[in-house]
């Protein structure tokens, strides 16, 4: 058997034990079927809501969660390993450090991604029956849609974990630094380029300002999940800015694929240079 | 080139500016035990991880079963190689056969092969618990479990036998015996030195990353010229026995009334022993050659203080 499915089945093996996996679907179908059920509760009504009111919700709530739990499950992968003594073991086997990193991807990713489909997926048809929108293929589609780049989403943040976990020395020291990527990304990125935006009186041009949105893959989820969505888009933030042909799916999901790719590209770079 | 396992040219590793390894050689000898001497931070542990590939040596050249440690073959090379690190920790959440056998598996080891070593070392009634429930000695049989998987040609056991109770030691070193009948070539680094003692055919005296001595226990004897210590017990009835040899100048020390000791030369041993079966009212006799123990003592001390005379 090849030592990077070997690595995945392992790590797939102690997230289910450990409930992890469990968790996380469990998060994910509750928010899904909470979001489309008191979703109108403002308007006065309570019930079961469209899809597509449902993935504009839980677009903007996925980008809170998915990049904090891809990180939680992540960022001790190596660190954690090299401090529990298990790594040095590890490196003495038929296995490069290559290989251990991508397996380990493979497995985070494939719990990720498990999780994401049955957890959204499940609710997903459940709010389609339930809103009477069964026949609406197209809705499907987005939603479909939505759950991959949830996926997407998640292994991002699981390759900038391992990229963390293989450049420091302490475990609390990757915890940090997590942290701290999540805030940036998810709360203070968008901020600052808001703020940009006013001091500089929109004297950045409109087209670059878009392109500075590929900089956060949130915003590229956000854009990518909401471009079928124009009514959502004056909803949408900062991201109501971009140009439409910025707003391909397929572009967008290019670029996510890009932000998967170099981080995990750089982590086992870092990882091969580390000092065991 | 056959007949050596590795072999260590000049091996120099530093760590910023503290030499880990310095211009360090040693050959190991196919099928041979050889312990590691040294304090802790005289280069045993590094030594090993070189071996092992896990860091590039700084200068020199490194071979391990005809291959170098780092170069393409290295990965493959490894399932020819087992090592117990100081210290071995495994997954907490997994029983001590299921963290077998993810070792297992990345060696490409099948599952009858792992059951049997579980039995060799003595914990296949606790393979279904979790590692977590296991005191240090059963960790430590694990850890030589899955040092033993796919039956190694090189072993490389980093303090093998901390944790690990008298009867335990004794039998992990009858082990090691019978896996060097089977031609497995061993290295072992040790605090515990009586035990390391008899069942070593050669051991390596290690001080700051260089190699102070390194041979069997005899040449080390041989080396160290150290004295023989002779007890002789008997009754003298109030004389004074073997006063002719004290008067030579050969330290002798009474220890009571009926028993003496005499630190010996190598080279006086029989001349010595000759003269005292003359004496009258000689009725037993001891000789205590220096243990490793002592020779380890005797390489380091001349170390430091050939270190404080050139930092005089």
């Amino acid at each position: 058997m090849n030592a990077i499915f070997i690595v995945a089945g392992k790590e797939l093996r102690d997230t289910l034990r450990n409930r992890w996996a469990l968790a996380i679907t469990l998060i994910f179908a509750m928010l899904a079927i909470g979001i489309s059920y008191f979703g109108a509760a403002a308007s006065g009504t309570v019930g079961f809501t469209s899809l597509a009111t449902t993935i504009v919700s839980l677009a903007s709530l996925a980008i809170f969660l998915i990049p904090l739990i891809a990180l939680l499950i992540a960022y001790d992968s190596i660190v954690g390993e090299e401090e529990k003594g298990t790594l040095l073991l590890l490196m003495a086997y038929p296995l490069s450090r290559s290989q251990l990193l991508l397996g380990k991807f493979l497995g985070h990713g494939l719990v990720l991604a498990l999780s994401t489909a049955v957890g959204f997926g499940l609710s997903g048809l459940l709010i389609g029956v339930l809103s009477h929108e069964a026949g609406n293929w197209a809705l499907y589609r987005a939603f479909g849609f939505f759950i991959l780049s949830a996926s997407l989403l998640g292994w991002v943040f699981i390759a900038i974990a391992y990229l963390i976990s293989a450049s420091v020395s302490e475990k609390a020291h990757a915890a940090g630094l997590a942290l701290l990527v999540w805030f940036l990304f998810v709360l203070i990125f968008d901020l600052a380029l808001l703020g940009v935006l006013v001091v500089t009186k929109g004297a950045v041009g409109r087209g670059l300002f878009s392109y500075l949105l590929l900089l956060n893959p949130t915003d590229v989820f956000r854009l990518a999940n909401l471009a079928g969505f124009h009514a959502a888009r004056a909803a949408s933030g900062l991201t109501a800015i971009a140009p439409t042909g910025l707003l391909h799916p397929g572009r967008l999901s290019a670029v996510l694929v890009a932000w998967v790719v170099v981080p995990l590209g750089l982590a086992v770079w870092r990882f091969n240079r580390r000092k065991i | 080139m056959s007949g050596m396992a590795v072999q260590l040219q000049t091996v120099t590793k530093r760590y910023g500016a503290l030499h880990a390894l310095d211009a360090f050689s040693l050959d190991i000898r196919e099928g041979e035990i050889l312990a590691l001497l040294g304090h802790n931070g005289a280069g045993k542990t590094t030594a090993m991880k070189l071996i092992l590939g896990l860091l590039p040596a700084d200068e020199g050249t490194i071979q391990v079963l005809g291959h170098s440690p780092t170069g393409a073959a290295a990965l493959n090379q490894r399932r020819r190689i087992g090592y117990l690190p100081e210290n071995v920790s495994f997954y907490d959440n997994l029983t001590g056969r299921e963290a077998l056998a993810y070792f297992a598996d990345l060696k490409g080891i099948g599952r009858a092969a792992r059951e049997s070593l579980l039995a060799q070392v003595g914990i296949n009634h606790a393979a279904h618990r979790k590692v977590k429930t296991y005191s240090k000695g059963m960790r430590q049989r694990l850890g030589l479990a899955q040092a033993l998987l796919g039956s190694p040609k090189l072993l490389l056991l980093d303090e093998p036998t901390t944790g690990l109770d008298p009867l335990a030691t004794r039998d992990f070193y009858a082990m090691l015996g019978a896996l060097r009948q089977q031609g497995v070539t061993i290295i072992l680094s040790s605090h515990v030195l009586p035990g390391v003692e008899q069942c070593v055919n050669r051991a390596a005296i290690m001080d700051h990353g260089r190699l102070l001595a390194c041979g069997t226990l005899d040449e080390l004897r041989q080396r160290a010229q150290m004295p023989l210590v002779i007890q002789v017990r008997g009754d003298w009835a109030g004389e004074t026995p073997l006063q002719a040899l004290a008067d030579e100048g050969l330290p002798l020390h009474r220890v009571n009334g009926h028993h003496l000791e005499l630190a010996v030369p190598p080279a006086a041993k029989l001349d010595v022993l000759r003269r005292i079966l003359a004496e009258s009212g000689v009725e037993d006799i001891d000789i205590a050659t220096p243990s490793l123990e002592t020779l380890y003592a005797h390489f380091s001390r001349q170390a430091s203080v050939e270190t404080a005379a050139e930092g005089a």
